[in-house]
Order: structure tokens, then sequence, then C-alpha cells
């Protein structure tokens, strides 16, 4: 039997103006296993909390109730205070007398009434608590990073500085990302590269940092702190540690009709290739489906000139298992694909490009050494027009595009027309917008130099229709505006296309057990307050695959991030909340039924023996709940048809005492 | 009238059991009336020729014995399946509770099976013998004789049968049969467009007959937990005496609310209640809100499949929904 | 005679993270509601068994309300999703046997909806009110 204490509150008038606290603590005095009660005008303050503490020692209380205001607001206090006098944190509960009573009530009857139902109702609940101790398991004391972009690099950079070991895993044959493939960056127009690829060599250099290229996560398992993940190298028929990134093989391939993914497929590669002149790692890579010597075994070139010995056609996928304490998940986005929106012709003309192709292409280290060319014929573009909302901020019945605004595109598009009117003052440029959104730090000034200083149309309406006739493009749009049709004879059209996530997050996040929004994009733990977190303990996210983000945003958020990170890996140990969930052994059927919506994966099962009253034993399949990973939310309790799952802190017959006091 | 005799059963059950594919048989057993079939495990050739029958009155679904018995089983056990007992068998498959491996399934078909209370009703009590063939031949111990159609007589699950297709089996007697389009919802749909009153009435009238004999229960094949919650002092529902109305209401809800998006509606409750209170509608109640709000979902059709209850989608519709439409 | 006033017992299971919340600012801003309203905390309205809301019942509460986190914004991502199928099939199931369905709700209620709550709370005891006492469902014995 409990030996219980009541406090009842008055907090000033609070409550006692509405309740009668003196009747309150009479009242519950009778009730089972209560053997202490008292009121006092503030127990939160620090003689209310000596009240309680001498109470608890002077009459061997084993649980306490106190009835104050909410327990959101000092649960915490009374816990502590129960624990400074030796008595466990989990048996205080709080009866909530003051938001839930007496300041929604007016009469004092009224009032008393029901605070002494909600008084009965937290004596019967302790009256079947039990003393709980968080659980503990220790951190590895190493970070993995899913994705080399930006995000990805200033995340590992970022956990490096701290002093924690970081693994990299990128799926390109180099870390980079998106970044890599842009020209200049807004608002400030520094070029991309310059600011990216000094990032990318403190990468390299930097001792705490591994980079898994090439390489992709294969399986995850564990939990917070306690990761175990396979990670697969893909062969890349050269030796890692022996390239040197001289290139030589890269010229003397003789396969040289390779589509060039790093220029959009706007121009070639050989076979064997490196990515872009500051690839990290600055290693050669065979590509498979196109290698002659990989495909029938005539060739070797590569092999020939390679001074260093590097090449090997044997080359096997490589599976690496690896122990981490927290993953962070940077695995962007991607423009989305233009095949759907035949009216801007995308496919029919090559002079209808997307923004990515537009950086390219003006990009010095692009297919067109940086000269604006078009891609039919190579001519200089008199006229371009750009089109924003390409699949963006579509209607949700729209079958083609995103519900979302990409975020990005206004910005960009406002960049590309600058800097073409900056090079080019012959050129004349359009775009076509539905809202210009500008909210960031000079982004709206950026803008507006686009239109006062360099001239560029902006135009507020649609593009209708994109039409190829000869070797110009009819661009049919609507200005909104003026009210009026206009055609518009264009040398060049520019869409700006939604992004999307990656296509490899959602195996990744099933594997991770994090969840997505309907769109693929990570979700936060909780959209405001832990926008860096997966509600998967343990699991951080980084830069677009959490959302549409440019690049400052992006480096805020991966500096976010990577501080959760440390906070984490700095501890040696992690204490986990008590009031998670257990399974009977005894009464699990093992069904699976609490797994299925166990939104943690904090439920596994094993084969259990079990000893039989007739001296046989028994092999059966039971839950067991890692109380690392749970985070007790109780789903799992309703679920399980045995009541084998109960939630400690919140047990079934608790809640039930608890009706029961209530309807009595 | 059953298409597989039962000569054809045992040929196969001793066969399977001289060549040790299986150690033993879950079968049919003869009663003390030839009405009150039971399941039994048969062990050896002589058992299974003394007592093994399959006839009209085999309604029984093995599919729960395989939990306790595969355990035990040194080896192979045979057991027969009617295409709905292969739903349950895939159920029970989905939640882990017995190992596959430790079955040799062989599918019957089946043409539907005899409820005895029908029988009853028309050959009237003290039934000394009956003899299942071309017809029901019934003879009762005032010496009268009756021949009855077997479609005449045929359990409520069997009129609406909804399936003549076995989804899981390692052999299977006679041809492939189909998923049948059957008016099973019919009667629940009459009891949603009686007025409250007269529902409630049907029900009370209904329930209150309920004994709290746990025959329903302890014959469902969705209900193999390993403690039950009404036999659990701890869960709060464990009260075994019915004292009035809502506790039978209770009971059967939540007996329903545990099996719901599981119960393959075997009609097993329905076949077995002493009180031949109508359970199947609470289950197929159920089962028809699933189907209207969450799309069509049949337990046990596939293994491993996600119950509906264990699953959502982010527009599910809302509690409040629930009677839009369905006027007052 | 003198006719004692009735007054509705009303059940109310609310999630930690934001109807209790919503609840606790509702009182904040003084919003009254009636006291026949007794608040449960759980941590996630997916907390609340079935056999809960029938408990309250057979011990002779008039109306049981769940409230949670919206959907989409439950703490624990997909509680309230779980909730929402098993309360539409309960309350469906509960209608069927003829228990009022002005009895049961739920209710999403954010922790900045306090006037939300108050509004709901309201409305719920005026709906139970107008029923009367729960004669289908409670259970004699455990009536004092």
């Amino acid at each position: 039997m409990q030996r219980i204490g009541v406090f009842v509150c008055w907090c000033g008038s609070n409550i006692a103006g509405t309740v009668d606290v003196v009747a309150v603590a009479e009242a519950l005095k009778k009730e089972p296993g209560v053997v202490f009660s008292a009121n006092y005008q503030y127990m939160c303050s620090q003689a209310g909390q000596d009240l309680i503490k001498n109470a608890i020692k002077e009459h061997n209380l084993t649980g306490i109730v106190v009835c104050s205001c909410s327990p959101r607001m000092h649960e915490a206090t009374f816990r502590k205070t129960a624990a400074a006098a030796g008595l466990n944190p989990y048996m205080v509960e709080i009866a909530n007398i003051r938001e839930q009573c007496s300041w929604v009530h007016k009469e004092m009857p009224i009032g008393t009434e029901k605070a002494i139902i909600l008084g009965k109702a937290a004596v019967a609940k302790v009256n079947l608590n039990t003393p709980l101790v968080p659980g503990e398991s220790p951190v590895t004391k190493r970070a993995l990073v899913i994705g080399g972009g930006i995000a990805g690099i200033q995340t590992a950079l970022d956990i490096a500085d701290a002093g924690f070991e970081v693994d990299i895993v990128e799926k390109k044959p180099t870390i980079g990302g998106k970044m890599a493939q842009l020209d200049k960056t807004f608002p400030t127009l520094d070029c991309a590269a310059c600011i990216l690829t000094p990032k990318m060599v403190d990468v390299a250099q930097n001792e705490k940092i591994r980079i898994f290229s090439y390489s992709e996560v294969t399986d995850v398992k564990g939990f917070v702190g306690n990761f175990d993940v396979t990670i697969k190298k893909k062969a890349r028929y050269v030796k890692e540690e022996l390239c040197t990134g001289c290139g030589a093989c890269t010229e003397k391939c003789p396969m040289k009709k390779v589509p060039n993914d790093f220029n959009l497929n706007m121009d070639t590669k050989r076979a064997i290739y490196i990515p872009f002149a500051q690839a990290v790692p600055k290693v050669a890579t065979i590509d498979p489906d196109y290698c002659n010597m990989l495909k029938n075994g005539k060739c070797g070139v590569c092999s020939k000139v390679c001074a260093a010995g590097a090449i090997d056609y044997t080359q096997k996928d490589e599976f690496i298992e690896e122990k981490y304490g927290a993953i962070v998940v940077a695995t962007g986005f991607n423009p989305i694909s233009m095949d759907k929106f035949d009216e801007f012709a995308y496919n029919q003309s090559k002079d209808v490009i997307t923004s990515l192709e537009f950086e390219r292409l003006t990009n010095a280290a692009g297919p067109t050494a940086g000269k604006l060319l078009r891609p039919s014929d190579h001519k200089h573009p008199e006229k371009i027009v750009f089109v924003q909302c390409v699949g963006s901020r579509c209607d949700a019945c729209n079958e083609k595009g995103k519900e979302y605004c990409s975020k990005i595109c206004c910005m960009y598009t406002a960049k590309h027309a600058m800097l073409t009117r900056d090079k080019y003052p012959d050129t004349e440029v359009y775009v076509f917008y539905i809202d210009v959104r500008t909210p960031g730090k000079n982004f709206d000034e950026f803008y507006r130099r686009a239109v006062e200083e360099y001239g560029v149309h902006y135009i507020k309406g649609m593009v209708g229709k994109v039409v190829p006739e000869g070797d110009k493009l009819i661009v049919q749009a609507s200005d909104l505006l003026d009210n009026k049709q206009l055609k518009i004879e264009a040398d060049l059209v520019v869409l700006a296309a939604a992004i999307e996530p990656d296509k490899s997050a959602r195996p990744l996040a099933t594997l991770l057990t994090a969840s997505m929004d309907t769109n693929d994009f990570f979700t936060e733990a909780h959209p405001k307050l832990r926008p860096v977190e997966s509600p998967t303990a343990g699991v951080f996210l980084s830069g677009a695959c959490q959302g549409p983000k440019d690049i400052p945003e992006t480096v805020a958020q991966a500096g976010a991030a990577a501080s959760k990170v440390i906070g984490l890996l700095a501890k040696d140990k992690l204490t986990g909340n008590p009031c998670v969930a257990h399974s009977n052994e005894m009464m699990c059927n093992g069904c699976s039924s609490c797994e299925r919506v166990c939104p943690y994966g904090a439920i596994t099962y094993e084969d259990k023996e079990f000893r039989m009253p007739d001296r046989t034993t028994l092999m059966r399949r039971i839950a067991v709940v890692n109380p690392a990973v749970c985070q007790g939310c109780g789903c799992c309790t309703v679920a399980c048809p045995s009541g084998a799952m109960d939630l400690k802190g919140f047990a079934s017959e608790q809640i039930i005492a608890e009706v029961d006091a209530i309807c009595k | 009238m059953q298409k597989i005799t039962r000569d054809i059963l045992v040929e196969k059950a001793v066969s399977l059991l001289e060549n040790g594919t299986v150690c033993c048989v879950l079968g049919w057993k003869k009663g003390e009336f030839d009405y009150d079939v039971t399941p039994a495990l048969f062990e050896s050739k002589e058992e299974i020729e003394k007592d093994f029958v399959y006839d009209d009155f085999c309604g029984a679904n093995f599919s729960k014995y395989l939990v306790k018995k595969t355990i035990k089983a040194e080896g192979k056990i045979l057991v027969f399946l009617k295409p709905c007992d292969t739903y349950s068998f895939n159920q029970l498959l989905t939640e882990h509770r017995f190992d596959r491996e430790k079955v040799y399934a062989i599918g019957i078909p089946c043409e539907g099976m005899a409820d005895i209370n029908k029988i009853r009703a028309i050959a009237g009590d003290g039934i000394s013998e009956i003899k299942c063939g071309e017809k029901i031949v019934v003879d009762t111990i005032y010496g009268d004789k009756h021949e009855i159609d077997a479609k005449d007589v045929l359990l409520e699950r069997c009129i609406n049968c909804k399936s003549k297709k076995h989804v899981n089996y390692d052999e299977l007697l006679g041809d492939e049969g189909e998923v049948i389009e059957s008016n099973r919802f019919d009667e629940v749909a009459r009891l949603e467009a009686m007025t409250p009153d007269e529902r409630f009435a049907f029900w009370q009238n209904e329930l209150s007959r309920c004994i709290r004999c746990n025959a329903c229960r302890d014959v469902c094949p969705a209900c193999t937990c390993e403690k039950c919650v009404f036999d659990n002092p701890k869960s709060g529902v464990e009260n075994k005496a019915p004292a009035n109305e809502f506790e039978e209401k209770m009971f059967h809800i939540i007996r329903a609310f545990h099996v719901a998006g599981r119960c393959t509606d075997c009609g097993e409750c329905s076949r077995v209640c002493p009180q031949h209170i109508p359970l199947h509608l609470l289950n197929r109640k159920f089962i028809k809100d699933i189907d209207s709000f969450y799309g069509e979902y049949q337990a046990g059709a596939e293994v491993g499949s996600r119950a509906p209850l264990v699953n959502y989608t982010t527009n599910d519709l809302e509690p409040s929904e629930v009677f839009e439409g369905r006027g007052e | 005679m003198q006719v004692k006033e009735y007054k509705p017992l009303i059940v109310a299971f609310c999630c930690n993270w934001c109807s209790y919340a919503g609840a606790d600012l509702a009182g904040n801003n003084r919003l009254n509601y009636p006291a026949d309203v007794k608040i449960i905390r759980v941590p996630c309205s997916c907390r609340v068994n079935p056999m809960f809301v029938l408990r309250a019942f057979q011990r002779g509460a008039d109306g049981v309300i769940l409230c949670g986190c919206h959907p989409g914004d439950c703490h624990y991502t997909s509680g309230n999703y779980y909730t929402r199928r098993r309360m539409a099939l309960l309350f469906s199931m509960l209608d069927y046997l003829c228990i009022e369905r002005e009895r049961t709700r739920v209710e999403w209620v954010s922790a900045a909806e306090g006037a939300k709550f108050a509004a709901t709370m309201n409305d719920f005891a005026e709906k139970v009110a107008a029923l009367g006492e729960n004669k289908r469902l409670e259970d004699l014995r455990c009536k004092k």
C-alpha cells in the first residue's frame, strides 16, 4: 500500500479564489492510501517545496499528489523536489486545479467539487505508480553524414571542428553536390566554385573526416548513439589510394561519346572520367555502361597509360560496416523532370533549357566555356525568356508539378537575368512570374537591381505555350498587369523547374525509420522548435532534404544540425525518458501489430525460450522494446490485442483508475 | 453434399502419415451424435480409419489449432482446409502465430456446411441419426424420418460464402475456386437502415441472451492471444458474470474491436454460439466500415498484408464524418 | 418533489502536447466551460484504448471526448492518424448498437487553440446534456 501525501496549492488567490483549498485537502485525506494532506499558499515557492520535502521524510511518503497549476508548468519542479527528499521523481502526480479548474469555473462550490474529483483521480493514479528509472545507453562518438553537397560538407566540417570523427557518404564520384555545378551565387554574385572548392579541400584534408565517395548506405540498424550502418562502396575500377588524378586516362580513353551528367548531358565525357577539375577525391572513375574493357574485354587503354597502375578492371563492390552515434541526412534535391511539361517544348527544342542547364552554359568550366551560346546552333541568343514557377505552386489536382514553392527560383532567375544583361547588354531579357518572392537579406535589393539597373523586363503572367518555329521559339504569354496577350520571338527559353527531394531519400527514410511528408521531404521532429532533427532520435536533417532552401539557409541549417550532433556526441551516455512502452513477454503473441504502428522502429522481435510448468521448453516469438528509441506515445499499447504492451507512467491500469475516480 | 468424400481424405492422410511427410493429422472426428463432429489430432492409421469423418457437419476451422499444435509437433502436421479456413490460416501466418514449415496444408473444396439448428427446426427434437448424402436423411427417436435438401439448411456463413478460393495450400484436392460476389453485408445494411430504437431493441434482444460462455472467443481464429484481456484482472474488462445489458455489449464490442481488421469473416463465432446470437453481424459491421472508409480489405487474402488498424493515410475519414450522409 | 438538476459527466482524454496545452490556454485566457468536463492527460491520443472509452461509459460517463493534435501535427508524427481510424470505427460500432452518436467525439485541438477547446467543450457538454443520462450504456452495478 502506498503512503500518499496530498499538497493543495492556493496559488495565491488564483486557485483559492474559486476552490476551497481546505475542503479539497480534507476531502482527499479520506482517499485510499492518503496519509498526509496539507494546503499552502505557494507550493512552488521554496517554503512550499520544503513543506513537501519535510512531509515526505516525516511521513515516509511513497507518493505525492500536488493539486496545483498545470503539470506542464511545474511537474518538473515537483519531481525535483521529490527527488531531493529521496522519493522517486515518477511517484509525483499533479492534479491540474488551476488552468483546468479554478480559472475556467466561477463558482466556489463547483470549482471545489471538480478540484476534489481531479485530486481523487490523481490519488487513484499514484496508488498504481511505480518508481521509474531512466535507462542509459552508450554513445559511439562518430557521426555519419549522408550526402556530400554543401549541406553535408558544412555539417561534416562543423562536427569535425568540435573534435568528433565524421564520415561522408556520397553517391557520386565526388563531393560538391549541386553547388559545384552553379556559376555565381546570389545575392553577392561570388563564384560558387571559389567559395565551395576550398571547403571541399578542407574536408579532404581534415583528419577527422573520411569520404566514402561513389558509395551508398544500404543498411541501418540500431538506434540513437548506436547505429550500425552498412555502406556499399561501388566499384569504380580505379584504386583510389593509387590514383593521382593526373587525368591521363581521361584524355586517352577512346570511348568519347559518354553523356556528361555533370554538364547535364549537354556535352560528352570519356568512359573513364573525373567529373570536374576540383573534384574531391580527385580520382578517376570508369563508367561500366560505356567502358569497352568492362563490357567486352577489349581495350585496356587507361590501364596502359596509368603510370600509377591504379586501374583495376576486376574491382568489386565493397561493403563496409561501421558504427555511428548520429546520422545526418543531407541528400539534397534535384530539378523535377520537364517531360510532362509539353507546353514549354522542352523535349522538342534544344533551346528550351532548365535553369540548372543555364548555370552550366554560363559557367567557365561548362560545355561552352562560359560563353552564352544556344545549345542548338551555338549562336549568341538575342532574346531570352525566363519562365518562373515551372512545376512549383501547382494545384493539388495537377499531377505534373508540386504544390509547394521551390523558394530559390525567384532569386536565381533574377541572378541569371542580371548576369546576362551584364555580360551581353545587347540581349533582351524577359522574366515571366506569378509573384516575385525575395524575402532574404539583400534579396529584394538584388531583384530590384535586376529590374532597375539592368533593365530586365519582368512581366507578371504565365507563359501558356512555347512553339519552336524555324530557329526561333514563339513564346505565347499573358501580361496580367496590362491585361494583354504577348507573343515573343525568343532565341532561348529558360525554365525555372521546381525542385524535389533526391530520389534516394525515400528508401533511405525507410532504412532510418525516419518520417517523410507526401512530397518526400524529411519531416522535422517539430516544425518550429526542432527543425533540424528528425522524429527518429539520432537522425538529423541538413539542407534541402527537409525542404527547399538556398545556400545561406542550407549552410545555417547544416551548422545547426552539426551543433545538435555535437551535443549528442559530447555525451558519454544517453539518459532516456523512463515513460516508455514495455512488453509483458508472458502475454505477448509476437504478432507484429505493435511494431507496425511504432513511428520510431523501437520494437523488434526475438525468439525466446520459455520453461513450461511441465518442465518442457517452448520457443516463442516476443516483442522487445528498445527503451532508448521509444518516445512513449503509447500507440503500440492499443494496437496490441492481448494487452501485453503497456506504457510506463501511463499504464492502462492507471488510466482506468483515473476514469473510475472521475466517474464515481 | 460434399464433392470430396471421406475416403479420399482418409487415403490421403494415411499415405502422408505412412510415408513420413507428416507426423499427425488435424481432422474431424465423430462425436457422440452424428452432428457434433469435433476437431481431433490423429496420430495413427488406425485412429484415422476408425474415427475420421468428413461430411456436412465439418464446419470447424482448424487454423487456430495450429498455433498450439505446431509448437509441440515433432514433424509436420497435416491439416485440411476449406476455402474460408485458408483466410484464417493466412491471417495467423501474417501474425507469426505458427511456423508454416511445420504444416502440410491440403485445400479441400466445400459445398457449404449444414446448420444443425435449421435441421432441428425441420425435424424437431430427438434426432437419433443423420446421414449426409444427396439428401440429408434425419431419423428421430420418435421414429420420424426426414429427407432434407442440404441447400435448405446451410449455415448462414455458407449461404453468404465469400470465397471458394484457397489462398494458401501445399496441395489442392479438386479445382481452384473463385472469390464470390456475396451479399454478406445485406443484413448489416438492413440493421443500419433501422431506426435507432428498432436497432436498440434488436441488439438488446440478441445480446441479452449472452451467457458469457466465451465460446465465440474460444473458437475464433483471430483470438489466439497468450492471455486474453477478458481473463486478465488488470485489463479492467475481466468481469465474467453478466449483470446487465451493457456488460454484454462491452464484451462484444471489445471482442469485435480486437479482431477488427484481422477478422476474416469465417463465421465460427455465430456457428458455435449456444444462444444463437448473430455475432458475425458485429464483425461484418467492422469489415463493412473498413471497406467503405479505407478501401476494400480482406483479412487473410495475402500473408503479410497490413491490417487497416495498423495502417493509415493522411487524409483518412474523420470520426465526425462517419455519420455524414447517414441521416437520423 | 424536488427535481435535482441533471448534470452530465464528461470524460475528456487530452494529449499532452497539443490538447492538454490547449486546455491550459483556455484556462490562461479564463474561457469558461462546464465543470462537468474532467480531463485525463495522456501522452498522445493514440494512447486511448477503446476499452477506456467503454469503461467510462460503463462507470456512468454521459459523454467521452478525445482531443489530440491536428492530423499532421502529432508530436509522435503519426499517433493521431491511428486514433482517427480507431475512433471512427469504434463510434460507428457504438452507433450500430444504438449508443447515441452525440455522446462520443474526437476533436483536434492545438496548443494555440484555447478558444477552440472551450468552445468544443461547451458545445459537447450542451449536446450531451440534451440527451440526458446515459441509460443505454451504464452498468448499474457500478452506480452508487
